[in-house]
């Protein structure tokens, strides 16, 4: 039976051979960055705590920095958001962070507030 | 609107309206802002966690030292790395699922059937990893915690700052309030100093110490305690930052009838505040329940993939949608991960 109220079919839904193996070359590079970020957090939780004279704050802000840079990868890479139309990429970054922003805001600006 | 028909479109991409935005099918844009929400729910969790650690920041537990066991190793001092071990496996699950989704643009059915079947294998194994982890946290440690006027009191600071009772190493204040910084202050005589190195050094170098075991050590301590006037501080403090301290009588009363605690529960929490265990079972939890449902639809889709129906539709975009839902666990994880474990 055909359908014509869904219709589950978009450009890019195929690639030639070559292509496959460009991106599976990609896959696998993105691959080693994400471990390899994944095992200096875990390094830096560790050794880095002992270091004397380095701030705490600074390691969590790599650690945030760190986590951006593997999101990034993940969403742009591996779920080709980044190959999407530009409207598409848009539509769904902005309204994310718009309210991700508002809601740290709203944290810690009226978070810490005292009543009177 | 230039964010379409950039490039010529198939008469199938287009939508009911006749047009196609953004060129993307229906499902695809649906399931992309499905996932916006859900991400402005994990986010919502994890700011919620921000702030109740900030709020609680002395008792907070460091996850370092709650996590650090491995299977089949006993409590070994192996910090976090369970918890990366898990990260890296949901991260090479989502590495087949694009694969899956890559070979799906080929129309190599093969190829989609054996990397979707590794991810279902690799999202049970994320799940099994975290049924240990969980039992773990709810067991906890083998010496537990001493729970006094709602507080626990732990040893995650063990050096000369704190000694201990219960199993337990506690601060404690000198008879004018202050904490005390080293043993070595505590006014007490030769002899006195010694018996409570040699107690604290009982304590310290033995983890599996039971609490029948501790009974006869916790009788000598008490008398010392009483002796020396010393009391008890209990870690968080008020609004001001002051700690409250026990007197003499109520620390003696309080080591005698103090309640161990073990593990973690929605009640309370054997390694500071009860509310790290409740933002651990709920934002773990709801992470977990979204890999179990990945899991779940993953396999339905294998079956189709098994049965050619994507073949013949001619199109693998089923497999391209669930992967996305499949990225966005491993996303989170991520998240969960700095934002829950390390920071």
């Amino acid at each position: 039976m055909e359908r014509d109220d869904v219709i589950e079919y978009s450009l890019d839904a195929h690639h030639s051979e070559e292509e496959g193996k460009r991106i599976r070359k990609k896959v696998m590079k993105v691959t080693v960055i994400l471990s390899v970020l994944t095992m200096v957090e875990v390094a830096m939780g560790i050794i880095a705590s002992g270091w004397a004279g380095i701030k705490w704050e600074i390691i969590k802000y790599t650690f945030i920095v760190l986590t951006m840079i593997k999101a990034g990868y993940i969403v742009m890479i591996f779920m080709h958001l980044g190959d999407e139309r530009k409207g598409l990429t848009w539509a769904v970054l902005i309204p994310y962070f718009f309210f991700a922003a508002y809601l740290i805001f709203i944290c810690l600006f009226e978070g810490a507030t005292k009543m009177p | 609107m230039s964010s379409q028909a950039n490039k010529e479109m198939d008469q199938n991409t287009l939508w009911g309206g006749k047009i196609s935005p953004f060129s993307v099918s229906y499902g695809k844009m649906m399931m992309w802002f499905f996932l916006v929400s859900d991400a402005l729910t994990f986010s919502g969790l994890l700011i919620a966690v921000g702030f109740f650690r900030h709020k609680y920041a002395n008792i907070w537990p460091v996850s370092e030292e709650v996590f650090h066991a491995l299977p089949f190793l006993g409590h070994a001092h192996f910090p976090l790395i369970y918890v990366a071990l898990m990260t890296f496996i949901l991260i090479v699950s989502s590495v087949t699922m694009v694969l899956a989704v890559e070979a799906g643009h080929r129309m190599d059915q093969k190829g989609v059937q054996k990397w979707l079947a590794l991810t279902v294998i690799g999202g049970l194994f994320f799940l099994l990893s975290q049924v240990w982890e969980w039992s773990h946290f709810i067991h906890g440690s083998d010496i537990g915690a001493l729970k006094v006027h709602g507080e626990v009191l732990r040893n995650y600071d063990v050096n000369e700052e704190s000694i201990v009772g219960h199993g337990v190493i506690a601060q404690w204040a000198g008879k004018d309030g202050k904490k005390l910084e080293y043993i070595e202050n505590i006014e007490a005589n030769e002899e006195q100093r010694e018996k409570l190195e040699h107690l604290t050094h009982e304590l310290h170098h033995s983890s599996d110490i039971y609490i029948d075991d501790l009974i006869p050590i916790q009788k000598e301590y008490k008398a010392l305690m009483k002796e020396l006037g010393l009391s008890l501080r209990l870690p968080s403090a008020d609004k001001d930052g002051k700690y409250y301290v026990l007197t003499p009588e109520e620390t003696v009363k309080a080591i005698s009838t103090g309640k161990p605690v073990f593990g973690a529960n929605l009640y309370e929490n054997e390694y500071g505040a009860k509310q790290y265990g409740q933002f651990f079972f709920f934002v773990t939890g709801f992470h977990g329940f979204h890999v179990f449902s990945g899991v779940v639809i993953n396999f339905i889709i294998l079956l189709g993939v098994s049965k050619g129906t994507y073949q013949r539709r001619g199109h693998y975009e089923m497999v391209e949608k669930i992967g996305l839902y499949w990225h966005f666990i491993d996303l989170v994880w991520v998240f969960v991960f700095t934002f829950f474990y390390l920071v």
